[in-house]
């Protein structure tokens, strides 16, 4: 990579790392606050090296709690703002992500997943954090969360989580992994026109006409950035359209159920998945980052032994693909989930299909990615 | 192709992973063909026992690591230990053959071995060890086009000395395109 510009044109080889914050930089993102953390780090030290490069800046910061407020603030300062973390830091920005949500402040936070709880395995790779990605903040949200499975996927995700934070204002979670960060592939990296960027949502009415918190139709609000003139107040309290702090049930009633239904409702526009031979499949395979991919030589082999299997592949994890995996399920007789974990969104799996199919797990502690006989069996027993 | 997996393995310094990303970069950005690099991670990869495996085929790459590697290269007697048990019948392995002994190898292997790092040495950079010994992979596997390993090594390795690399590559090649496999007592 010897070129300075902000969009690396062209093929290279690079691990998943290198390619998220290639996919930020290419999406735009000029400010990176951070705290190393194992296996997450390549994505700092990536980004310190270029951000320089395109007129950007890079921050380490003393802690993770710092890190997650100084890309709030540098987002509300104007700037497209990441941090990249792993488990122990991840559960350390938890609090202040809960701020990114209540003060509708557009940033991605790329949380690269290794074996836990606790410190647990800070070089080996785990998907135990998909449910503190759903609700790990106090209080009632929703939120997006994307899972790459390859070091292209992650470059294209990291673009759609710049875009998809913007278009909605609110914090973007990739929930990606160990494996998929580590591992080195080629990245084609497209030409900076081809690639789609969605503009900060800025106010079109005059600064004495504007109200912070004024929602558009689509729920979300437009969003003035320090010294453009617009007054505003920025807080983590339920605050009203001007932005200030009221602490009343209705206050909270109309704030909070908006938060909830700017996804909820939107969820048409941000819900991605892949599917691949899912109609007229006895058994799908639902599985979502490292371990979709992993399970796609077991589904092959399925297939050669004359299985009729799918694969389900949620590409945006939250909000959950909840209508499509309804629909599946009223046609086959399993859903089969591998994940690094002992049954996170295979839960889900099972609230969404409502009974009409089985849901059996593949659970793994983490560690390592699933052995793909395990996987196989658990398919051959769906079929059953 | 079909899916062919290696695995690079010695020292951590030795540059057994750089091995492992030109390999992969040559075959996937250069030869077109889809390649998957993974590697030791953390202390391992620096003095202990390091290894780099790389995944190479047509079609595109599912399971990312390296299961029964049909091709060894081997750097150090430590990582001949660690990894050895691991290959299928009929594997090719290459050795440094300073470094590495070959008495406990599976009777079905075909070792192949050259003095890389001694090579290396006389070239005046005992460092370049892992591209003399690349030379020597590209033209005793053929797996990866000489043109595609030759691009790789000059756009990855410090601008400073790429030409020392481009000849420690071209030493290796050469030395093996008259390799025999050793006879395995």
């Amino acid at each position: 990579m010897e070129s300075k510009g902000a969009v690396l044109t062209g093929e290279h080889f690079i691990s998943g790392n290198e390619a998220c914050a290639e996919g930020a930089l290419a999406a735009g993102c000029r400010f990176f606050a951070g705290y190393p953390i194992t296996p997450s780090t390549e994505v700092a030290e990536h980004m310190a090296e270029r951000l320089p490069e395109v007129g950007g800046t890079f921050i380490q910061m003393e802690d993770e709690l710092a890190s997650m407020n100084a890309i709030l603030g540098a987002a509300w300062a104007g700037a497209k703002t990441m941090s990249a973390t792993s488990g122990p830091g991840f559960s350390l920005m938890m609090e202040n992500l809960g701020l990114g949500i209540m003060t509708e402040t557009p940033c991605v936070l790329v949380n690269i997943q290794r074996g836990g709880p606790s410190t647990g395995l800070p070089t080996l790779v785990g998907q135990g954090d998909m449910m503190q990605a759903r609700w790990g903040s106090h209080g009632p949200y929703e939120i997006i969360a994307l899972s790459p499975s390859s070091p292209q996927e992650i470059f294209d995700l990291t673009i759609k989580a710049f875009n998809l934070s913007e278009q909605f204002r609110i914090p973007v979670l990739i929930m990606s992994d160990e494996v998929v960060g580590h591992m080195t592939e080629k990245v084609i990296i497209p030409p900076a026109d081809d690639i789609k960027l969605t503009p900060r949502r800025t106010p079109k009415v005059s600064p004495e006409k504007y109200l912070p918190y004024d929602p558009d139709e689509d729920l979300v609000p437009a969003m003035a950035l320090a010294g453009q003139g617009y007054k505003m107040h920025v807080t983590g309290l339920t605050h009203d359209r001007k932005g200030y702090p009221v602490i009343t049930e209705e206050a909270q009633i109309e704030l909070v159920q908006r938060l909830i239904d700017k996804i909820r409702k939107n969820r048409d526009k941000i819900i991605e998945y892949h599917e691949d031979q899912c109609e007229g499949a006895d058994v799908i395979v639902c599985s979502y980052g490292i371990s979709a991919r992993t399970s796609l030589l077991p589904i092959q082999l399925a297939r050669e032994e004359g299985l009729k299997v799918g694969l389900f592949k949620p590409i945006v994890v939250w909000p959950f693909p909840e209508e499509r995996i309804g629909q599946l399920a009223a046609g086959v007789k399993a859903f089969v989930v591998p994940e690094i974990n002992y049954g996170q969104i295979s839960l889900e799996v099972e609230r969404c299909a409502h009974g009409k199919a089985e849901v059996i797990q593949v659970p793994h502690a983490g560690g390592g990615i699933h052995d793909p006989a395990k996987v196989l069996e658990a398919i051959r027993r769906a079929a059953k | 192709m079909a899916r062919t997996e290696l695995r690079f393995a010695g020292f951590g310094g030795q540059g057994i992973i750089m091995a492992g990303y030109i390999v992969g970069k040559a075959a996937s950005i250069y030869d077109k063909k889809n390649a998957t690099l993974t590697q030791s991670y953390g202390p391992e990869s620096r003095g202990g026992a390091c290894s780099a495996g790389v995944v190479i085929s047509d079609t595109a790459v599912h399971y990312p690591h390296p299961v029964t590697p049909s091709v060894l290269v081997l750097m150090s007697q430590e990582a001949c230990t660690k990894f050895e048990c691991l290959l299928p019948d009929n594997a090719t392995v290459l050795i440094d053959e300073d470094l590495v002994k070959v008495s406990a190898f599976n009777k079905t292997s075909k070792v192949y071995s050259i003095p890389a790092t001694r090579m290396a040495e006389s070239l005046g950079r005992k460092i370049v060890a892992n591209i003399v010994m690349l030379g020597f992979f590209a033209s005793v596997t053929k797996l990866v086009s000489f043109e595609a390993m030759q691009q790789a090594v000059a756009s990855t390795v410090p601008p400073a000395t790429k030409q020392l690399n481009l000849d420690a590559f071209q030493q290796g090649y050469d030395y093996g395109l008259k390799a025999e496999p050793m006879k395995l007592a």
